[in-house]
């Protein structure tokens, strides 16, 4: 048994030491706004937070995660970036098919919360680990930029 | 018999058509719902909910026709004959009804239909399935009758009951409304009445100019949940007890299974069982980390079977041999191109590859067979042809299939196959209990059905600044041929010389032919931007190619040929006006230009590149004007065009499936490259207003973006590029072109 600290609950789960967090929020606590991409951290779709900081849970194995405060695209909301991301990404119409976006947001809060004047450089640097097939990275660019400028 | 025909007769009895088929048969009262909260304006709206396993009739209310029903409390929930897979349609699909009907839009949800190709059959496809870029071409008049005969019926209703003539009444935002008595009625609140009355079969169709909805841009109405995380794809359902399967196929394509050794496998934490069917092993777990390493455990024997040879080489050169030996089908022959050809023709070759879809939601399907039936939950673009495949590997009729869809991560055309149906259910027969089998990357990439590969000939010869004959023989698979037996007789495949059979320049001498080779064990498919992605690459640099033997600019070029097609003329005149074609660029930069008459849309659109001296291309801007006619949301024409020149970028840089030994080479995104947010350049969309019907989109900006590439990279080199993806040898001079 592990115990793993998901949006703010103790979560415990029947999961071996070496299982990537993505497929325990998935599988077996029903998160599944995280998305399963290529598994090899190439696409960004899995991104979540630990302690605040991207990471690419199809590669991180749970054992690494002993209290550290996971958080997720279901709750990233509560946090002001996530909220002002989520709103942009409205506002925006960014979202095509969505299926990367959950990894999009996750990265762009991320970036948000570390720095909330991003330039475009700052911007490739965070988001260049995610793939949108649906070719929405204009949007996205734009999307940050509004966010950063929201109250 | 139209769709509309269909359906009208469907419901001449006057029985909601959430009770019952068209045949009578009781229809499926299990079935995700799908409620989008519908909020204009960008705020956040309730999101999905899928109530799974409540029975969806409304019970009480007004169903005048397969598409709309309106509850008693005034709620209107629209039925999605197409699927949502990124390009919009729900929106637009929404709005069209939305429109006619007069409803309140904040009160508009939107509903999946299940499997029914008497109600819901795409008129351009003759069934029930999403694609070709055809779903408002299809559908805009059927759904705009729908909702005009629903408002004509409220109306009624509303009259009869104040004894005034209807004609006196007017509707708006979900009321009818009597000026002349300041009487006005929620349409809610005449569901009882309106759904005794009978639908009218012609109703009067609003003026563009009356359009409330249509032609503006309209916030979606999947985003929302598509922003917090409670979307729900095909890859996110989770029926009670599930288990979780993956899967292997044979490397080699077509190859089947020898042996399988399970010794190691059962050690894996949360294993359960292996599944071993003749092409087939897949290991079901606790989870997909189960399931994974349970794979993993495995030692697999294959049985290679007859493909082991196959090369992607060798596939292009039995397309050589074939173009050069065989006749073919002629899809356009116009004057005397013998003679034409007769002296000093130009000739090229253009080859392109095999490529991948590479959806960013892996394949997937989930399936839980009873006693009773099949339930299976999935994201297709072919809801009946799932349904069927569902009953024909359980012996089940097909009303004992229930089929959940759900929102597409990315179909491309990959999801208008249903082999990752078949594969599950089969898979699922051997276990207790729903499973969902969900492919790894490496599984989605290598058993693809891939765009195909294809060798084109071209000679062409100039007479007084203009093209005077034109020969085109393209030889590759013919996907129609397959998808849709019977379809393409002898090579008759629409889809194959689309857009090159009907290309949009006066040429006074042309001819036109596809020769149909298959390749050995590599099984071809849809992708987006379909055969005029092929060819609308190749026909366009072949153009540039001409503009330059000609000595004309290549703006200019064409405008001299388009004149049978101002739209097309038009559309070109303003995107090399925005892209300030002809204005100075620095050095080792070009700009590129190319048209098309694809899908009901008229596109020109202008590519400005740099070529580094290690031959790396750097996109500097793109710029896109598109004639579609009427633009239902304006907003979503341009996210189409701006996601879909990405995606044709993408492969034109990139893209190449390679096979060697019958196993495709390519596994994820490592070595089948993506282009990603640093390297994207401003794209610039402008959509031209348009009185005409709506044209389709979805396609089109994949369509778009290799040939303005490509002539924009010879602007910059000199150096043409007859082959995909770009080579950077060729461009900085390590290999000739």
């Amino acid at each position: 048994m592990a115990s793993l600290n998901v949006n703010g609950q103790v979560r415990t789960v029947d999961a071996p030491p070496d299982m990537p967090l993505l497929w325990v929020l998935r599988d077996l606590l029903k998160l599944t706004g995280t998305k399963f991409g290529c598994g090899i951290a190439q696409c960004g779709a899995c991104t979540v937070h630990v302690d605040g900081a991207p990471i690419r849970s199809c590669l991180m194995p749970i054992s690494a995660l002993e209290g550290r405060q996971i958080t997720t695209i279901e709750a990233v909301g509560t946090t002001p970036a996530g909220r002002k991301v989520q709103q942009a990404w409205l506002d925006l119409e960014v979202i095509q098919c969505g299926y990367c976006q959950s990894g999009q947001i996750m990265s762009a809060a991320a970036l948000l919360a570390g720095n909330p004047n991003p330039d475009d450089a700052d911007i490739n640097a965070a988001m260049a680990g995610n793939i949108c097939r649906c070719g929405t990275y204009v949007r996205i660019r734009e999307a940050i930029k509004s966010a950063a400028k929201a109250v | 018999m139209s769709i509309f025909d269909k359906l009208a007769a469907a419901q001449a009895d006057e029985t909601p058509a959430d009770e019952t088929e068209a045949d009578g048969a009781p229809r499926p009262t299990r079935r995700a719902l799908l409620q989008v909260g519908a909020v204009l304006g960008g705020g956040l709206a309730v999101g999905f909910l899928v109530p799974v396993g409540k029975a969806a009739g409304p019970g009480t209310g007004f169903a005048p026709n397969a598409f709309i029903r309106i509850d008693p409390a005034g709620k209107v929930t629209l039925i999605m004959p197409q699927v949502e897979m990124g390009q919009g349609i729900y929106t637009s699909i929404s709005m069209i009804l939305a429109e006619e009907l007069d409803a309140d839009w904040a009160q508009v949800s939107v509903d999946h239909a299940p499997p029914n190709e008497a109600l819901y059959a795409n008129s351009m496809l003759g069934m029930q399935a999403t694609g070709n870029s055809n779903s408002i071409r299809a559908f805009w008049t059927p759904l705009r009758k729908a909702g005009a005969a629903a408002r004509a019926l409220l109306v009624q209703a509303a009259a009869s009951g104040w004894s005034v003539d209807p004609a006196s009444c007017r509707t708006e935002s979900g009321q009818v409304i009597h000026d002349a008595s300041g009487r006005r009625i929620a349409y809610g609140a005449l569901t009882g009445r309106a759904a005794a009355l009978k639908p009218p079969t012609d109703p009067p169709l609003k003026t563009p100019a009356a359009f409330r909805l249509i032609g503006k841009p309209i916030k979606r109405l999947d985003t929302p949940a598509k922003t917090d995380g409670s979307a729900k794809y095909g890859i996110d359902a989770l029926p009670d007890g599930v288990k979780f399967a993956t899967l292997a196929h044979c490397p080699v394509l077509g190859g089947k299974v020898a042996h399988v050794d399970d010794s190691q496998a059962k050690a894996v934490p949360g294993f359960r069982q292996v599944v071993v069917l003749d092409n087939i092993v897949a290991v079901v777990g606790d989870h997909m980390w189960a399931a994974i390493q349970g794979l993993r455990a495995l030692d697999i024997t294959w049985d290679e079977g007859a493909n082991a040879n196959v090369t992607s080489a060798m596939v292009m050169e039995r397309l050589k041999a074939a173009s050069n030996s065989r006749t073919g089908y002629v899809a356009k022959s116009v004057g005397d191109v013998g003679k034409a050809l007769a002296s000093d023709a130009t000739q090229a070759v253009y080859q392109v590859p095999f490529l991948a879809h590479a959806t960013m939601e892996p394949l997937n399907c989930t399936v839980h067979i009873t006693p009773a039936g099949c339930e299976i939950w999935t994201g297709t673009q072919v809801i009946g042809r799932a349904q069927k495949t569902v009953a024909d590997v359980t012996g089940l009729p097909l009303d004992k299939v229930i089929v959940h869809q759900h929102l597409i991560g990315g179909g491309f055309g990959r999801r208008l196959e249903y082999d990752m149906v078949t594969d599950a259910v089969r898979i699922a027969q051997h276990v207790d209990g729903p499973v969902k089998v969900v492919w790894t990357r490496e599984e989605d990439m290598q058993h693809d059905v891939y765009r195909p590969s294809w060798y084109d000939r071209f000679s062409a010869t100039l007479k007084d600044g203009k093209i005077d004959g034109w020969k085109h023989v393209l030889t590759g698979s013919s996907v129609v041929a397959r998808w849709l037996p019977g379809a393409a007789p002898n090579g008759k495949d629409f889809d194959a010389y689309d857009s090159a059979a009907d290309m949009p320049y006066d040429i006074p001498n042309k001819h036109v032919e596809f020769i149909p080779e298959e390749p050995p064990g590599v099984v071809t498919g849809f992708w987006r931007g379909v055969g005029p992605a092929h060819n609308v690459f190749v026909i366009e640099s072949f153009i540039d190619e001409l503009a330059h033997k000609a000595g004309k600019d290549p703006v200019d070029f064409r405008l001299s040929m388009l004149g049978k097609t101002p739209r097309l003329q038009a559309a070109l005149k303003l995107a090399a006006d925005k892209a300030g074609w002809g204005s100075p660029l620095p050095a080792n930069c070009g700009r590129g230009v190319a048209v098309q008459p694809t899908f009901g849309s008229w596109i020109a659109t202008v590519a400005e590149v740099e070529v580094d001296a290690e031959g790396e291309v750097k996109l500097r801007r793109m710029t896109c004007a598109v004639d579609t006619g009427i633009a239902v949301n304006p907003d979503t024409i341009v996210a189409q065009l701006q996601g879909g020149l990405i995606f044709g970028l993408t492969a034109a840089l990139y893209g190449k499936v390679d096979i060697e030994g019958g196993r495709v080479q390519q596994s994820n995104f490592h070595d089948y490259r993506m282009l990603r947010i640093d390297q994207i350049p401003p794209i610039d969309v402008h959509v031209i207003p348009s009185g005409e019907a709506p044209g389709g989109i979805g396609e089109t900006g994949a369509v778009a973006a290799f040939a303005p590439l490509a002539n924009a990279i010879f602007a910059a080199t000199g150096k043409r590029l007859r082959s995909l993806p770009v080579d950077r040898d060729i461009l900085a001079g390590r290999k000739p072109a």
